[in-house]
């Protein structure tokens, strides 16, 4: 239950961080952007300060693993194993295999390889889902006002909560455990992007009708643009749900595979060093598609968004 | 021909604009000027179609606007809102010339022969936001002129810019409307900038509930030329003309 608290804590962290965020429409006006030229040797006086910090970070973790290594070896609990009895295992669980398999294991494969597939077509349909309807909802007034307590509501409810809801309506297995993905992926995008699309520059709106844009350019030349940062911050929250949700959807009873079949495997068979390693992979997969997911951003939002 | 008859606007039940009636010929550089506050701007987007007259008519040859009218172009005062930031300057240029069925490359082309026109060849595959204010309100006059309208609507589109951009600027508005024949409506605050950009000069009265108080034909000698035609006789006496009507008096 320790990754529902950490859902908890890390979507209302990201969520402040999503409104603190200056949205396009916010700002009062996007004057001729400072030059980056001039912001780069603003910035590089403070380049020496910030290198150590960017290798304080990585001292801290090392000396916390460190410290953990050192206390298990002296404690020599069955509950607690060092950190490289950890990586051992994990590497010899899923990261061995031959090279024709990208070094996956047998194991990495009927294991780690579902648990993904799950997610990324759960966290593909919510963020399709959350998108269209988002915009939808966001362009009309009405809609919004009509809907708005709605997702409010639905978006309150903790997602593990309608698990099971969908363990009665599919019963157990794959569209059960993609179906809660979904439901609970799909707010967070829903919500940011119909409150990014309302945003949309009232007078951006009005060149678009003096150039008479159709609908569907609009939608692709400002509405979805403008919203772009919106629709990331929404996208970021769901990727940790859709994670949260993959892993506790293969907690219940039912499931064959998956890296929450594996936790919980491992744990009737008192085998807490695949515990170990599961939940570090979670962690370590968690971070990898975050990363990824802010480096699609960057590389889209970042382009012209110099101002605006 | 552009045409308001008994044109009446309303803030909630605030009138901003009150039975104004004027007509435009075809080919005529229109200047508003008037207060702020009393209406320009309102004016303006009744004539763009983008808010439907609550009182009277307005035509644009002959036809009854009631959405944005074909082969109309509005400039705005705020470059850096109405440049969609995340286009580059050509493809913004560009953006009209998708509803006209161009294919890709026709757009392009178009759109380098319009910005060259601008002076702003260099400058085609950066961003907006990469320019300096007066660079990009070329870039939106680019846009505005893409679709060769027959009609331009301008809302105070140099008013945010320095004196010595501002004065290009004007003259490269002349420039166009010299061999376009555009019909123009310049919308400004700026006395002097009316007399010396207009065929023509409609003062409003300060709102609430404007209407013309001063429709002044502008006769100066010879080209306009930003020393020369300021220093005319005939330029100050229009120019103190026109400030007693904005001043009411």
């Amino acid at each position: 239950m320790s990754g529902v608290g950490e859902a908890g804590r890390g979507g209302a962290e990201s969520e402040t961080s999503a409104t603190g965020r200056p949205t396009p429409s916010a700002r009062p006006d996007p004057t001729p952007a400072p030059p980056p030229i001039r912001q780069s040797t603003r910035l590089r006086p403070r380049l020496p300060a910030g290198l150590p910090h960017a290798l304080l970070r990585w001292v801290v973790l090392g000396l916390a693993v460190a410290a953990w290594e050192l206390a298990a070896r002296v404690h020599g609990s069955v509950y607690f194993p060092p950190p490289g009895r950890i990586a051992r295992h994990m590497y010899d669980l899923w990261f061995s295999g031959p090279v024709r398999h990208v070094f996956l294991t047998e194991a990495a494969v009927a294991d780690i390889l579902p648990s993904l597939g799950r997610m990324a077509a759960g966290f593909a349909l919510a963020a399709v889902a959350g998108i269209a309807l988002g915009v939808a909802v966001g362009r009309s007034r009405r809609a919004y006002a009509l809907c708005n307590p709605v997702l409010q509501f639905a978006r309150a409810v903790p997602p593990p909560a309608l698990v099971p809801v969908f363990v009665v309506v599919f019963d157990f297995g794959t569209p059960m455990q993609i179906a809660s993905i979904v439901f609970s992926a799909v707010w967070p995008v829903l919500i940011n992007t119909a409150e990014g699309a309302r945003n949309t520059d009232p007078l951006r709106l009005d060149v678009a009708a003096v150039l008479r844009l159709g609908p569907v350019e609009r939608l692709r030349f400002l509405v979805l643009p403008s919203a772009l940062p919106r629709i990331f911050a929404g996208l970021r929250l769901s990727l940790s749900l859709s994670l949260i949700l993959m892993v506790f959807s293969e907690l219940l009873p039912g499931t064959a595979n998956g890296i929450g079949f594996t936790l919980t495997d491992a744990q009737t068979r008192s085998d807490l060093l695949t515990v170990w390693a599961a939940l570090v992979l979670l962690g370590a997969l968690g971070h990898l598609l975050n990363t990824g997911l802010l480096a699609v951003e960057k590389r889209l939002v970042g382009r012209g968004r110099a101002t605006a | 021909m552009l045409r308001l008859d008994a044109v009446g606007q309303y803030y909630g039940d605030h009138p901003v604009l009150r039975d104004l009636s004027l007509t435009v010929p075809d080919g005529q550089l229109l200047c508003v000027v008037g207060p702020s506050g009393c209406g320009k701007s309102t004016l303006l987007r009744t004539v763009a179609g983008l808010l439907p007259a609550r009182e009277g008519e307005v035509t644009v040859d002959g036809t009854p606007v009631t959405g944005v009218p074909d082969r109309l172009a509005v400039v705005f005062q705020d470059y850096g809102r109405s440049l969609y930031p995340w286009l580059t300057v050509r493809d913004n240029v560009a953006l009209p010339l998708r509803r006209q069925g161009l294919g890709r490359a026709e757009r392009r082309t178009e759109a380098e022969r319009i910005l060259e026109r601008v002076g702003l060849d260099g400058a085609a595959r950066r961003h907006p936001w990469q320019l300096s204010g007066g660079m990009q309100q070329r870039v939106a006059i680019a846009r505005a002129l893409v679709c060769r309208p027959s009609l331009l609507l301008m809302d105070e589109p140099f008013g945010s810019l320095d004196a010595q951009t501002r004065e290009d600027l004007e003259d490269l508005l002349l420039e166009v409307h010299r061999t376009d024949g555009t019909t123009i409506v310049f919308v400004t605050h700026d006395i002097d900038e009316s007399v010396y950009v207009g065929d023509r000069v409609v003062v409003l009265s300060p709102g609430p509930g404007s209407r013309v108080v001063l429709d002044l034909p502008v006769e100066l000698p010879g080209r306009r030329d930003q020393i020369a035609t300021r220093g005319l006789p005939e330029f100050v006496a229009l120019r103190a003309e026109v400030g007693r009507a904005v001043r009411g008096g």
